[in-house]
């Protein structure tokens, strides 16, 4: 557990009413990893609908794939309720491009780069955002895929994960991804990479929803689970290993 | 006759509706030398008439590049246009490092425009004295507009602005049509054929005018000397060998769209080019 801490001096708290707050952060209801790839059509983004808050598995029904625009897709792991300052940030900035009304939209590569300033403004004010944001989307036929961290790194990538899911989901797309995968290949290779996951990541739960952005638009899955196997004969003496109290 | 009633300060209307300071702007804008544009589906065009004060000082740069993909030409006061381009750079770039894209030409015309109204409702300024010709790119393609003192802006297919820019206009609304698909090439002939109209009979000298270019694929750049003379050479030549010959200007359907007309100086009757 990290806590975060800078003391402020702001002179006599009796007459001023933030001296001695601090900027703690510390993430408190949280999402756990995103899974992304490119592929034929456009792109798609597979996540949990987890919120954690501390070890207790709070809250099952939390959206943590969002459709920004016509063009982008953002997935948020990290703090929740930051997440959703970012959705209403995103919000102001697509109904402002709406409002122009001519012709220009802001496609994901736009997008990205605002998080991106976004994020690492944040940071350099100690007062981060504290999410690793995945952001995917199509724009005149081309696919586009990158994360931004809560520090500001920011890159692109043909396939993207967050949290856990950099260790252990991002060593299967590294062998299994290609450029021309189909849109069920596509499935089968992120359903693989949460089913690991979801057996090895604490904070994971099995209620997953898959996103996909084409050129046509968004199309988020409604929540389902993967089957799991727990009939390993290991699972039925656990401690067969190692007899004992000890 | 009421017009020295009311035109002190900007912010007093006539009775006749009208704001007189803002059209002693616009009359500022018809006081400069000549700012000309063009543009096709995919290209823009800028050309401006290089007239110096005196043979000792040098010319007025009156055309600025504000990003890759925008420029903008300007006549009237060029000082007021040297920081409007500094504004129009300003929002250019800002939008460039948020965004890693160019500004949409026609979203910085609509800021240009909304700072130019602000002088027009505040006593204590006065509008900026210089029409701006800004032709740039989006995801629409090539686009021309100009933007007034007043705070309004048009788009338009092809404009001049500053003095005697009417002879280049009626040249070009003669011509604009075929502006649209017309190549790159085409597009910088007409241009300096449109100077060369508000020179009105000046031999046209590549040293007397600057022309720019941008488009799809073509960062904003400025023409060298040697490209713009090549240009008129192809007319003016032809120009010399028809009057060698035949005498008397007269548009003959040339292999190359050639420009006929009063090369010589004075000559007001010859009709400018039949192309």
């Amino acid at each position: 557990l990290v806590q975060f801490t800078i003391p402020i001096d702001n002179g006599d708290a009796l007459k001023n009413a933030e001296a001695d707050s601090q900027r703690t952060l510390y993430p408190y209801v949280t999402g756990t990893s995103i899974v992304a790839i490119k592929y034929k059509d456009g792109v798609l983004m597979a996540s949990d609908m987890g919120g954690s808050y501390g070890s207790t598995l709070r809250y099952k029904n939390i959206e943590r794939v969002k459709a920004i625009g016509k063009h982008s897709l953002l997935g948020a792991s990290g703090e929740i309720s930051d997440f959703q300052e970012i959705l209403r940030y995103l919000d102001e900035l697509v109904l402002n491009d709406n409002m122009w009304d001519d012709g220009n939209s802001l496609g994901p590569k736009e997008v990205h780069n605002y998080l991106t300033r976004v994020m690492y403004n944040r940071r350099n004010k100690f007062n981060p955002l504290w999410n690793t944001l995945v952001l995917g989307g199509v724009k005149n036929g081309e696919s586009y895929l990158g994360m931004v961290s809560m520090i500001g790194v920011s890159f692109e990538d043909n396939h993207v994960a967050t949290g856990f899911g950099n260790h252990l989901a991002r060593p299967i797309l590294r062998d299994e991804w290609r450029a021309d995968l189909s849109f069920e290949d596509g499935v089968k290779l992120l359903e693989k990479c949460m089913r690991v996951l979801l057996y090895r990541d604490r904070s994971a739960i099995n209620k997953l929803q898959i996103a996909k952005i084409t050129e046509e638009g968004v199309t988020v899955s409604q929540p389902y689970s993967l089957k799991t196997f727990w009939e390993f004969q290991a699972f039925h003496n656990p401690t067969a290993g190692a007899q004992g109290s000890w | 006759m009421f017009r020295n009633q009311y035109d002190t300060d900007v912010t007093t209307w006539s009775p006749t509706g009208r704001l007189f300071q803002v059209e002693y702007a616009m009359e500022a804008v018809k006081q400069g030398s000549a700012a000309i544009g063009l543009r096709s589906r995919s290209h823009v065009v800028l050309a401006c008439v290089n007239k110096a004060q005196s043979e000792l000082s040098s010319h007025q740069k009156k055309i600025f590049k504000v990003d890759d993909h925008i420029g903008v030409a300007i006549a009237g006061l060029t000082a007021d246009g040297r920081v409007l381009s500094r504004y129009m750079r300003s929002e250019a770039i800002n939008h460039s490092f948020t965004y890693e894209s160019p500004l949409p030409v026609g979203r910085l015309v609509v800021h240009l425009a909304d700072k130019a109204q602000v002088c027009t409702q505040r006593s204590w300024k006065r509008p900026y004295g210089v029409g701006l010709l800004v032709g740039g790119l989006d995801e629409s393609g090539a686009h021309l507009y100009y933007n007034c003192p007043s705070g309004n802006y048009f788009e338009y297919q092809a404009f001049a602005i500053g003095s005697r820019s009417q002879a280049a206009k009626t040249y070009l609304e003669r011509r604009f049509e075929s502006f649209g698909d017309a190549s790159r090439e085409d597009l910088i002939k007409d241009a300096i054929l449109a100077v060369r109209e508000t020179l009105q009979g000046e031999t046209l000298k590549s040293s007397l005018c600057t022309v720019s270019v941008l488009g799809v694929g073509e960062p904003f750049h400025f023409l060298d000397q040697e490209t713009i003379q090549k240009v008129i050479d192809t007319f003016e030549k032809v120009a010399e060998d028809e009057e060698g010959e035949a005498g008397e200007g007269d548009a003959e359907a040339a292999a190359a769209p050639a420009e006929q007309g009063g090369g010589g100086a004075g000559d007001q009757d010859v009709a400018p080019m039949e192309m």
